[in-house]
């Protein structure tokens, strides 16, 4: 249901050696709504949206502190594979990144093969699936086995999608999808994003705040790494509650 | 002078300098292929080009010239070298790369860095006085005594256990290219994108799966071309070889006796030729080497080019 | 489950790369272990100023060689560097010359190739010609072997001069080649001078293009006219040779060159870092 909580951090704080870059974040995360963390450069939006999927762990100078639950279990507890919570909660990145070495259908079930499904027809089947979840399939279909290189820039953050999406993760982090695309290539992937929802729990870091508006539910409003300001879309766009969410809002800074 | 002189004369002159000198070092390379080509004419006109390359008797005394025993040790060494160095290789520059990081990273990668560095005469020495015994006492006579007893069938093909021979020179010979390839992989797995990684460790990868599936395939290119480098490194491999090998070259050789390369061929006679055609066969079997070198070093190039690849862009 | 065998292969290829990489640093530990317990103590004064003593006597240095070492080493480093950075000049600051694809080609095909042959090109240009052997051979030798290095270095490092520099000389009415000589250059000196050391480095070890060309001398000569010996060299000699007390010093020379090459390396290295 929409209003249940899917993800949740309490008192998040994460340390770049010395220098917390979130501080003390307890933000809840509804189930199959798009959440939009937005805030001006350096505000710890991705830091944040990194320790959502145990991402830090690659950093040997990150250390995280804090609860991030997931359906109510700390996924940063010791007896949590990390492994498992990245198959559950998902990532694209800024820059579309298509493993060049493979063609496309191979990109789009990378992740079904790390966990041994071999089966061609099923690997066909979820990569269709997958693909026509990220309005790419029809553009693509006629050619799976070329290089995914070969794309552009806009069908390769779809195809990023789709990889992503081939897992069936329960929650997708996106961050800063559409910042390296051009306009048309981010309307289509905004279109989607409203069609993905329904099946999927989504985080959006964005720097464009026309882009929060028009895509998510909520939006949470970060600054120098605390969260100022949470709540619904239309809330913090017409009636933020904090000054610095107006500030930000209104241009006056980032 | 006016100011217009001085800048398009300054201009002119400089370039035609720099020019010069670069053609000076274009004119250096036709040198050696031409230097080394005429150097053994009269050898390839004595024996004829395929003659000459696959003769197989090299007997100074009676004036018959063949060097395909020179040829065949450089290509079982070198061979042999690279498939004992490849993995070790591989798996220090994955250490590097992938597996360390801060002060333990640099620390590895100066010291095999540093095995790169040290000069084949200094392998060459502790070869003989380390490496030679060991390979004797340990590998060579206990295969031997075992064979003579159960297996006499094999001794000819493993010879005299003196531990100078084939086998101790292919061991140092991988010994002194482990650093280079590695240094090479090394280069090529650290061109892959962090992104990539990342992708990858967001579909839920483990560490292996990353690097099996993402970061060697990325860089295959730079590691293929590094073997070939590699392997054209051992081609030209000299003083370690000449030391450790025993220099015979007559057929055929066996897995612990003498043998000989192309390069430990030259080094070994060429101060001691006394007749015109035994100095136009010692360069001559430089050219040989030389031929092999360049094509060697050409795949490694054309590899390199043809195979990388930047961002996906259309 | 299938998590754990991807688990467990995880840490067994994790122990195969630790396993490989110790085979690989093992015998680094074991050559530097015997060549310093066995080279030093060769290293006295007598090593350093003393000629060798007739073969078979005990005693003796290798002065010759270490003189030999630094003439014919730096002769061949002047001659190197000379046409290296100018090439490396072209390749860098004039990158549309139609020169470049020749030079690029020859300069990475160059480098890969065996030592000795440049032995064999300097025997047959300066020794025959000469009629005997020279120390001066030897260094025509080194130089077509370090020539690459340099060009690889000096271009690289002109490379990363930022086109701000130039753009700035240039809008100063400062002429091209005033730019490089008196603007770029100057700002690569570091990167070029390390290259120099790498290419000296690489020199200083080679023995085999020096069995026919420098050949060796057993008497101290600061002409390079005559045949010269260097440290490699001899170490060669010693090393095969029958002598016990020869194999003592020639461990010497070994940790000499050895710790030398070591010094270069970490100086290079912190000056590429900076």
């Amino acid at each position: 249901m929409a209003d249940d909580v899917r993800m949740e951090t309490k008192d998040l704080t994460v340390y770049y050696g010395k220098h917390p870059g979130v501080k003390n974040v307890s933000l809840p995360i509804y189930d199959r709504e798009i959440t939009a963390l937005i805030g001006p450069s350096g505000c710890g939006k991705t830091t944040f949206l990194r320790a959502l999927n145990r991402m830090h762990d690659l950093n040997p100078i990150v250390r995280v502190e804090g609860k991030v639950l997931l359906d109510g279990e700390d996924i940063y507890d010791p007896s949590v594979d990390p492994v498992l919570i990245r198959r559950r909660v998902g990532m694209v990145f800024q820059r579309p990144t298509p493993f060049p070495t493979m063609n496309i259908f191979e990109n789009v079930v990378a992740g079904l093969r790390l966990v041994g499904v071999k089966d061609r027809e099923e690997l066909r089947r979820a990569a269709e699936r997958a693909l026509k979840m990220a309005a790419l399939w029809d553009e693509v279909k006629d050619r799976l086995h070329q290089p995914a290189v070969g794309l552009s820039g806009g069908q390769q953050q779809r195809l990023s999608i789709a990889r992503a999406l081939a897992v069936e993760p329960e929650v997708l982090l996106m961050d800063e999808p559409t910042s390296a695309l051009d306009p048309v290539s981010t309307q289509a992937i905004e279109d989607l994003l409203t069609r993905l929802k329904e099946n999927v729990t989504i985080v959006i870091v964005t720097h464009n705040m026309q882009q929060a508006a028009r895509v998510s539910d909520r939006t949470a409003f970060f600054l120098d790494g605390e969260l100022i300001e949470f709540g619904r879309t239309e809330e913090i766009f017409t009636k933020p509650k904090d000054p610095r969410t107006e500030a930000y809002i209104t241009g006056r800074f980032g | 002078m006016p100011n217009w002189l001085y800048q398009r004369l300054g201009d002119r002159l400089f370039a035609a300098v720099i020019v010069l000198f670069s053609l000076g070092v274009v004119a250096a390379a036709a040198a050696i292929v031409a230097v080394l080509y005429f150097g053994g004419r009269e050898a390839f006109a004595t024996f004829g080009f395929f003659g000459f390359v696959l003769g197989r008797v090299w007997d100074a005394v009676r004036g018959q010239f063949g060097a395909w025993p020179p040829l065949l040790g450089t290509l079982i060494t070198s061979a042999a070298a690279l498939l004992l160095a490849f993995f070790p290789a591989l798996s220090a520059a994955l250490f590097v790369v992938e597996f360390s990081s801060g002060r333990l990273r640099e620390a590895v990668a100066y010291l095999i860095d540093l095995l790169a560095a040290l000069p084949s005469v200094v392998y060459g020495l502790w070869g003989i006085f380390v490496l030679v015994p060991l390979v004797r006492d340990y590998v060579e006579m206990p295969l031997f005594t075992w064979a003579a007893a159960h297996a006499p069938a094999l001794l000819p093909i493993l010879g005299p256990p003196t531990g100078i021979g084939l086998l101790s020179a292919t061991l140092v010979l991988a010994l002194m290219i482990v650093p280079y390839a590695s240094a090479l992989a090394r280069d090529a797995l650290a061109l892959v994108p962090q992104s990539q990684r990342e992708a990858m460790y967001a579909l839920g990868a483990t560490r292996w799966e990353v690097i099996r599936r993402v970061v060697i395939p990325y860089a295959r290119a730079g590691i293929f071309s590094g073997v070939v480098l590699a392997l054209a490194r051992a081609l030209g491999e000299t003083m370690a070889v000449t030391m450790l090998i025993g220099n015979s070259v007559n057929l055929p050789y066996t897995l612990f006796g003498p043998a000989s390369t192309m390069a430990s061929l030259i080094a070994n006679e060429f101060t001691e030729a006394e007749d015109d055609l035994h100095l136009s066969a010692l360069i001559a079997v430089g050219f040989v080497l030389l031929l092999i070198a360049l094509v060697t070093n050409l795949i490694a190039t054309w590899m390199l080019r043809r195979m990388s690849h930047g961002e996906g862009r259309r | 489950m299938n998590l754990k065998r991807r688990y467990l292969r995880d840490r067994l290829m994790q122990l195969l790369v630790y396993l490989g990489t110790l085979v690989v640093l093992v015998p680094l530990f074991f050559i530097l272990y015997y060549v310093f317990v066995q080279g030093i103590g060769a290293l006295n004064w007598e090593f350093f100023t003393r000629p060798p003593a007739p073969p078979g006597e005990e005693g003796g240095g290798m002065l010759p060689a270490i003189v030999g070492s630094l003439i014919v080493d730096t002769l061949a480093l002047l001659f190197a560097a000379v046409f290296g950075i100018a090439a490396g000049i072209l390749l860098a600051e004039y990158p549309d010359h139609p020169l470049n694809p020749v030079l690029r080609l020859v300069a990475d095909v160059m480098a890969g190739l065996p030592a000795i042959l440049m032995g064999l090109v300097a025997f047959v240009l300066v020794v025959q010609p000469m009629g005997h052997f020279s120390g001066l051979s030897g260094s025509v030798a080194l130089a077509l072997i370090m020539v690459p290095i340099i060009i690889r270095t000096t271009e690289g490092v002109l490379k990363l001069i930022p086109w701000e520099i130039t753009e700035a000389g240039l809008a100063l009415g400062l002429p091209r080649w005033r730019v490089i000589l008196s603007l770029v250059l100057p700002a690569a000196r570091g990167g070029i001078v390390t290259g120099l050391m790498l290419a000296l480095a690489r020199g200083a070890g080679e023995a085999a293009p020096l069995i026919f060309t420098a050949f060796g001398n057993p008497f101290l000569t600061f002409n390079p006219l005559e045949p010269m010996d260097t440290l490699p060299l001899k170490l060669y000699v010693y090393a095969i040779s029958p002598y016990e007390d020869w194999h003592r010093q020639a461990w010497g020379a070994a940790l000499l060159l050895a710790a030398a090459i070591m010094v270069t390396n970490y100086l290079a290295r912190r000056a590429m870092r900076s």
